[in-house]
């Protein structure tokens, strides 16, 4: 852990966004997880996400469980709302927070083993549910804070710091996403910034729940060259189904490209993502389709990255319990009470 | 003050090599003043930022065309490029690239390890950091006090906060808290070279020239016009600024090593000292003595009451003077100008006025000196171009009249000043003129075969500091015009290492490297072997004497100096830029940890390409061109690490959060090369 703070002092050239903002506003606590960790790669890129997206800091909820992802709140957007709740709850919390003030934008941080072991049951729920939120889960296929035990989602095979083999098969979690209906679902790598902060930008502005699987290397214990969760077995097997980009409202595309070879996904806030096809066959508003490609190229050894799935249209959980736009928790006893003439004639109507 | 001034005045082909971005060479070549066609220094910068404009713009267009073209897939550089043109990896074993990093120490004429000696201070090791600073510049007491700081404008600071550290005060305050250091001083052989050297003149150069001549082994001797030995530093710098007992202290120190000092005696000519066989070599250390005059209607009337400065403070330092008129006008907007204007007013008079002009801001006067004589109560008169001396009856001096002006400038940036028809008349007793001063060497015989050139100057190489007359070398004002102390001590050293090397029979070009060393100061996981917390403090004030007791007398020093505490606090202002960030390719895994924590942005991981485009293509873009980009081998990605030297404060959380030790914090110490530290000093003993 660094013992000095991060100097205050910036680049005087550095950008500010419309609300004056600079990127180092947007910052937390120095990062006290192990030097090169990608989720600090994954902090700087949400907060790169939220300079862009010109994201004041008080409208945002960090959720987090427990976990080495789940410190790495306490590393962006300090001035933020933060709940770090009980290990793999945090969708539950997320839930109910959501219920209360859909107002805020609610970015869960969780972890391999915060999502696909101990919370695997809540996780799940909340992508039923569709709760309107940006959930990352930073995979680094490892238990990194009780020293390197294999977690859920690390590969068959792939053998541990210490040599031993995984016997078990992995939970694939943007596939799972697929399946159980997040309307939002692509997985990215820590250490590919360009991919990752789009995605990140989509999922913000998307209505639903927005998955991010991001594979995120754990540099202590598992990034060793048998590891598939290294920073070097990422870059050399990482097929991305093509260029994304957030196009923000306002901001026409410049760059001329041949039809066919870019999905435009219009976002409900006006904002679009764009998608450079990499494979002129993919179609990321197709379940089936996606859900195939992330098996195929996991069968040829790949990961497939990219904005794997997105569905515009699926209704949030907001939209379903058909409860009204303003913040529950800001209506008060006169809106909540019909009063005692209703009452009176509730109660007459039951006579 | 242009901050960019000093830069221009170095002389040393390394600098631009390293300053001058390489595609931009041709176009500005090695001599800015030569290059642009001019002599005039605000003119050659004006044309050179011309030309980096359009620089810039070559880059600002090159950024957005790659906005909008479509990204290329191939990630190992641009394919519209050849690979030759890409930036090639930093040599960072060449000595000066990470001496260019060290602003302050680039800054020094005499190349001053400013930021070993600030640790060393506050580390309280106050004798050290004197010792430092003593073998590198000779008069640090003197220095701490007088220098014209071209390291301040350089310092990093003013980048990256806003004022610089207070380098100069840091080094008054070695100097003032020394211990004895006698032990410490370099032995000085009492067997004899043979060879004896002639030094004109007692003044900085010429002391410089014999500190490093005799632990060789030399015998000098110093030849001085005026009774003591100290030149403009004794003659023309007032004690309140320094006080006499800081320059005996050092001047002596020198003498005291054995030079054979003869006072009061003028060299007339320069034929008889070439002659004069005993002399190996001669070094002409006379400054430029002669003050301006204003020939304007008036003066030979009232010259009775005209001095020229610099010779009127000479008679008050050597105490020929000590009266002068109750209203008194100063004209002149130089340093000279604002000690005269403030020793007149300790001398008694009452109303002093200093007249400039060109507008306020373009004085040359040094902003601080200027500070302190508002300060005393002083008014500027800018734009106030004088025109006539008036005279009264008995032709005594009654007034000044001056005429206003205005600046006017043209596109290509020249200045003229353009009469605004207002005249305005200034009544006084006494007149200082301080405008400028010239070289003087008409005693110096035009038919010995040494060669002059522009303005009557003697030739002078710019780096062997040697006139055509291959035993006659030159140093200080005396080379090429007025500058200032440092610059003579770092001619001094310069021309010190050709007159060793000419009595050796050694080529003069062959020239001693300097010393350098880069060391780890890794100590731990998170700890350095320096401080890497960066102080947000604001520069810290120096305590005046107060105005009452300071302004009666000439001998009140002005300036307090720092008490211990401002020192340590002003030295923990100090941005370490001696601590380099070291990058070793092959460890690194392009994890980002570095880029993330980097308060600044300097670090980028980014395709090659030419310099203009690696340049605009960085997170954000490098446009201080003075400032050099450390570019590595191609990574594993195919990708390059670029680091832009020009705001990085050295805090060094990018080697705290590298997971492989691929960035390494390292100090690197580089001591400019000296007679005194040469590897091969011990070589004349064999050829004598």
């Amino acid at each position: 852990m660094t013992y000095i703070q991060k100097p205050i002092n910036h680049h005087p050239n550095l950008k500010k966004n419309k609300l004056g903002l600079t990127r180092r506003d947007y910052e937390g606590a120095v990062s006290s997880l192990c030097a090169g960790c990608g989720h600090d790669s994954i902090s700087a890129a949400i907060i790169d996400a939220c300079f862009e997206l010109n994201i004041e800091a008080y409208k945002v909820a960090k959720l987090s469980g427990i976990g080495c992802s789940s410190k790495a709140p306490a590393y962006f957007l300090n001035d933020s709302h933060g709940f770090n709740s009980v290990h793999g709850r945090m969708p539950s919390i997320a839930t109910g927070a959501s219920c209360a003030n859909d107002d805020l934008l609610y970015i869960g941080v969780s972890g391999d083993g915060d999502s696909a072991s101990i919370g695997m049951g809540q996780f799940v729920h909340a992508i039923r549910r569709q709760v309107d939120m940006t959930y990352i889960v930073e995979n680094n296929g490892t238990y990194g804070l009780t020293k390197g035990q294999f977690s859920a989602t690390n590969d068959k095979d792939s053998p541990n710091k210490y040599g031993e083999e995984n016997p078990f098969p992995p939970v694939d979690l943007a596939a799972l996403g697929i399946q159980l209906g997040a309307s939002y679902v692509a997985r990215s790598f820590s250490g590919d910034r360009d991919q990752l902060v789009p995605l990140i930008m989509g999922a913000f502005q998307h209505k639903g729940f927005a998955l991010l699987d991001i594979i995120s290397p754990c540099v202590t214990f598992n990034n060793h060259d048998a590891s598939t969760k290294s920073y070097d077995h990422i870059r050399e097997h990482n097929d991305a189904l093509g260029k994304v980009d957030f196009v923000p409202l306002g901001r026409e595309i410049t760059a001329n490209y041949e039809e066919g070879e870019t999905v435009e996904v219009n976002l409900h806030d006006g904002s679009k993502m764009s998608l450079e096809k990499l494979d002129s066959s993919y179609d990321p508003t197709d379940a089936n389709l996606a859900l195939n490609t992330v098996r195929e190229k996991n069968d040829e050894g790949k990961v497939a990255t990219g904005l794997l799935y997105i569905d515009t249209k699926a209704p949030d959980l907001y939209e379903t319990l058909n409860a009204i736009d303003k913040p529950l928790n800001t209506l008060n006893e006169k809106e909540l009470c019909p009063g005692s003439d209703k009452l009176k004639t509730i109660n007459q109507g039951l006579n | 003050m242009s901050k960019n001034k000093y830069l221009y005045k170095r002389h040393n082909t390394w600098w631009v090599k390293l300053s001058v971005p390489k595609t931009l060479r041709d176009k500005l070549g090695y001599d800015l003043r030569q290059t642009t066609g001019t002599s005039n220094l605000d003119e050659a910068i004006l044309k050179r930022d011309h030309i980096v404009q359009e620089f810039r713009d070559v880059i600002n267009t090159e950024k957005n065309l790659l906005k909008n073209s479509k990204p290329s897939k191939d990630i190992s550089g641009r394919s519209d490029v050849p690979v030759s043109e890409y930036m090639p990896k930093t040599d960072i074993s060449d000595p000066q690239y990470f001496h260019k990093v060290v602003d302050c120490q680039w800054a020094c004429p005499a190349h001053t390890n400013v930021p070993e000696y600030i640790r060393l201070i506050a580390q309280k090791k106050y004798t050290d950091a004197y010792m430092l600073n003593w073998k590198s510049n000779v008069f640090p007491g003197i220095l701490g006090r007088t220098c014209d700081r071209p390291c301040e404008p350089a310092c990093r600071r003013t980048r990256t906060h806003e004022e610089p550290v207070a380098i100069c005060r840091l080094k008054r305050v070695a100097a003032d808290n020394k211990e004895d250091f006698d032990t410490l001083l370099p032995e000085i052989p009492t067997e004899k070279n043979g060879k004896n050297i002639a030094l004109i003149g007692g003044g900085p150069a010429s002391l410089t020239v014999a500190r490093d001549l005799l632990p060789l082994g030399y015998e000098v001797t110093v030849f001085e016009k005026d009774p003591k030995p100290g030149g403009l530093m004794r003659t023309n710098i007032p004690s309140f600024r320094l006080p006499e007992e800081v320059l005996d202290e050092e001047v002596y120190r020198v003498i005291k090593m054995g030079a054979k000092f003869v006072n009061n005696t003028e060299i007339k000519s320069m034929k008889s000292l070439v002659d004069d066989e005993k002399f190996d070599a001669v070094f002409v250390g006379t400054g430029a003595p002669k003050g301006k005059n204003l020939n304007i209607p008036g003066r030979d009337e009232a010259s009775e009451n005209i001095h020229i400065g610099i010779d009127w403070l000479t008679s008050i330092a050597f105490e020929h003077i000590s009266s002068i008129g109750k209203k008194v006008v100063v004209i002149g907007g130089g340093n000279t100008a604002m000690d005269c204007c403030r020793t007149a007013i300790r001398l008694g008079a009452e109303d002093v006025k200093v007249t400039v002009r060109s507008p306020f801001e373009e004085m040359k006067a040094s902003d601080w000196e200027k500070e302190e004589a508002i300060d005393e109560g002083i008014p500027i008169l800018e734009n106030t171009s004088p025109k006539e001396f008036i005279v009264d009856d008995n032709g005594k001096l009654k007034g000044v009249k001056f005429e206003k002006v205005a600046p006017q400038y043209s596109d290509d940036g020249k200045r003229k000043l353009v009469p605004t028809g207002e005249e305005i008349v200034i009544e006084c007793d006494d007149v200082l003129l301080a405008i400028g001063q010239d070289n003087a060497f008409d005693w110096i015989e035009r038919d010995i075969g040494m060669e002059f050139g522009e303005w009557d100057m003697p030739i002078v190489d710019k780096t062997t500091m040697q006139s055509t007359l291959p035993k006659v070398f030159f140093g200080g004002d005396a080379a090429w015009g007025p500058e200032n102390i440092i610059w003579a001590v770092a001619h001094g050293h310069q021309a010190a290492i050709s007159i060793d090397n000419h009595c050796r029979g050694v080529d003069l070009l062959d020239r001693p490297d300097p010393l350098t060393n880069l060391v780890s100061q890794k100590m731990g996981v998170h700890e350095w072997a320096y401080d890497n917390d960066i102080s947000q403090e604001d520069r810290n004030i120096v305590p005046h004497a107060d105005h009452s007791e300071a302004l009666k007398s000439l001998k009140v020093e002005v300036e307090l100096g720092y008490d211990e505490q401002l020192a340590l606090d002003e030295a923990q202002r100090c941005l370490n830029c001696d601590m380099q960030t070291v990058f070793k390719e092959d460890l690194c895994i392009e994890c980002d940890a570095c880029v993330d924590i980097c308060p600044t942005d300097c670090i980028n991981f980014t395709d090659n390409g030419t310099e203009e485009f690696v340049r605009g293509s960085l997170r954000i873009p490098a446009v201080n061109l003075d400032q050099s980009l450390y570019v590595s081998d191609k990574l594993k990605t195919g990708r390059v690490m670029v680091k832009d030297e020009d705001v990085c404060v050295h805090c060094g959380l990018c080697a705290e959060r590298c997971p492989t030790g691929a960035w390494d914090i390292q100090k690197f110490s580089y001591t400019e090369a000296q007679t005194l530290n040469s590897k091969d000093k011990k070589k004349y003993k064999e050829v004598a």
